[in-house]
């Protein structure tokens, strides 16, 4: 666990640059790790899906991706292409949330 | 009379039931328990059955002598519960049971329906599955008259039942077609969504390398969108592709039907409930218990035991209107099969994830967390006869409910050998 400073907030993420405390996190957090992911503008489709996450996250973990198609009405295809390559890690990462996992 | 009506008949089912029966004054009381089949299927022996350690007589028996005496059995299928008015209505036979409590224990099935291409022409040919009695037996055929060739184990999604059977079963595969002489003509590949088999950061550390030893492959981020079945392929949702001779998947996981129909559910008709408690947000009457509650721990029958010893403590008191004081804390323990006769264990919470360390006992074991020993093997065979002897008859387990720290070995505690393991 390290601390990073991000659009000038500190804030604290693990090895993967996932943020740990959800609480950390903001917009401007959001926009500059969407750039870093390879996502230049986050348009209001994308701020749909994390808004809607951020919402719907157990114990500060990101929902499934097929949570996140029913909750949102977008297709898993939409999905791919608003978050190319990942969507349920990318978008855990963009919202401040921890990414989907196992229980190993 | 009261009314208790446990819907599903499973490992959460016929423990709640079996417990109550005692805890519960049956002059008060009636505890009924519905479910469709006769049979009681003991879950976690399938994994066994494809490669002939277990036969079908080893995970069955008839429901009906599972149960407690004062327990009442009704064979009947679901079709919808009827909230507002404490009712659910059965089809076949077409019956309407009221109750004052209703437990939805109605567990998680396998829906290779949910993904195009699974069940069509090469299901159960060269398409398979094991989170069935009759998915499990078709592959044990399979796998007796298989002659190698590249064998592919994918997840549709997450959450399913037992998170850790897919890697069992490849690391059993590894063994098995060792035994048969032909590991050499086999490629074994694991397809996951998630970000790796391991992905908690300590497992992850300690156990990375058991997939790599036993030469078996990991694809990572794969969301299968479709079975192409003539090409035996299994296509993303991202145009990746992998090639396969012989699939076995691990289909989506949904929560019955019945959930649906009558609006209980979430997206993947899994009961939304407290997660210390069980409770239902929206109906104070409605409790739902095992792999049909949507909570963020394994479905697994051992969380489904820990949950239920918190949640007859719970219940009694609830009843009389009481404060529910036992708050489950998401503890589940699960054995891993890594073949060659052994296994590893492995013991966690809704906080904790799976630390090295011994157990039950701290540091004597003989169990031994995160890590491969031949006890841990016999450990999971000796837990079938636990299963139907002591677990479902609802007798005490001397383990507690609630996880404990102690015998876990944590970052700077443990001394030299996690140091060891960990390097």
């Amino acid at each position: 666990m390290t601390t990073k400073t991000i659009e000038g907030f500190t804030v604290e993420v693990n090895e993967e640059g996932f943020l740990v405390s959800p609480e950390q996190w903001n917009e401007e957090i959001a926009r500059a790790i969407a750039r870093e992911e390879g996502i230049e503008e986050l348009t209001p489709q994308h701020w749909q899906v994390i808004r809607w996450c951020r919402e719907n996250a157990v114990n500060g973990r990101s929902p499934t991706l097929r949570q996140i198609t029913a909750g949102t009405g977008l297709s898993t295809k939409e999905l791919f292409a608003l978050f190319p390559k990942g969507p349920a890690k990318k978008v855990a990462r963009i919202a401040g949330l921890g990414k989907p996992e196992g229980c190993v | 009379m009261k009314r208790l009506l446990i819907l599903g008949g499973g490992t959460a089912g016929t423990m709640v039931a079996n417990r109550l029966s005692r805890m519960l004054d049956p002059l008060e009381w009636t505890i009924t328990v519905v479910d469709q089949s006769q049979t009681h299927y003991y879950q976690p022996g399938f994994l066994f059955i494809p490669f002939g350690i277990y036969t079908k007589q080893d995970v069955i028996k008839p429901r009906r002598n599972l149960f407690a005496p004062g327990v009442e059995f009704i064979q009947g299928t679901v079709d919808v519960i009827d909230a507002e008015a404490r009712r659910v209505h059965l089809s076949e036979p077409a019956r309407t049971l009221p109750y004052d409590f209703l437990v939805i224990a109605t567990g998680a099935h396998v829906r290779p329906d949910q993904t195009p291409g699974m069940m069509e022409q090469e299901w159960r040919r060269s398409i398979h599955e094991f989170y069935t009695f009759e998915g499990a037996l078709a592959l044990a055929e399979q796998l007796r008259r298989w002659k190698g060739g590249r064998l592919v184990v994918n997840v549709v999604d997450f959450p399913i039942k037992c998170p850790v059977a897919p890697l069992e079963f490849l690391m059993l595969a590894d063994w098995f077609f060792h035994e048969q002489g032909i590991r050499d003509r086999v490629e074994l590949i694991f397809v996951t969504p998630l970000s790796g088999a391991f992905t908690k950061p300590l497992a992850a550390k300690l156990l990375g390398h058991l997939l790599e030893e036993k030469g078996i492959r990991v694809v990572p981020e794969f969301m299968v969108e479709r079975v192409d079945p003539d090409a035996k392929k299994l296509i993303a949702y991202d145009e990746q592709e992998v090639e396969y001779d012989l699939l076995v998947t691990v289909p989506l996981n949904m929560g019955d039907e019945s959930i649906a129909r009558s609006g209980l559910g979430d997206a993947l008709n899994f009961v939304p409930v407290d997660k210390h408690t069980f409770l239902s947000p929206k109906h104070p009457e409605i409790f739902a218990l095992g792999d049909a509650a949507a909570l963020p721990t394994s479905k697994a029958g051992s969380a489904a035991h820990f949950a239920v010893e918190c949640f007859v403590e719970n219940f009694v008191r609830y009843v009389d209107g009481l404060e529910m004081l036992h708050k489950f804390d998401g503890h589940a323990n699960c054995f891993i099969e890594s073949g060659f006769g052994k296994a590893l264990l492995i013991d966690f919470n809704y906080d904790v994830e799976p630390l090295p360390g011994r157990y039950p006992l701290p540091g004597i074991g003989p169990l031994t967390l995160l890590e491969e020993s031949e006890a841990n093997h016999w450990g999971k065979l000796m837990f079938r006869w636990m299963y139907w002897h002591v677990l479902l008859k609802g007798e005490a387990l001397p383990l507690p409910a609630q996880m404990s720290m102690a015998g876990k070995w944590t970052n700077g505690q443990g001394g030299r050998r996690y140091e060891h393991v960990a390097a």
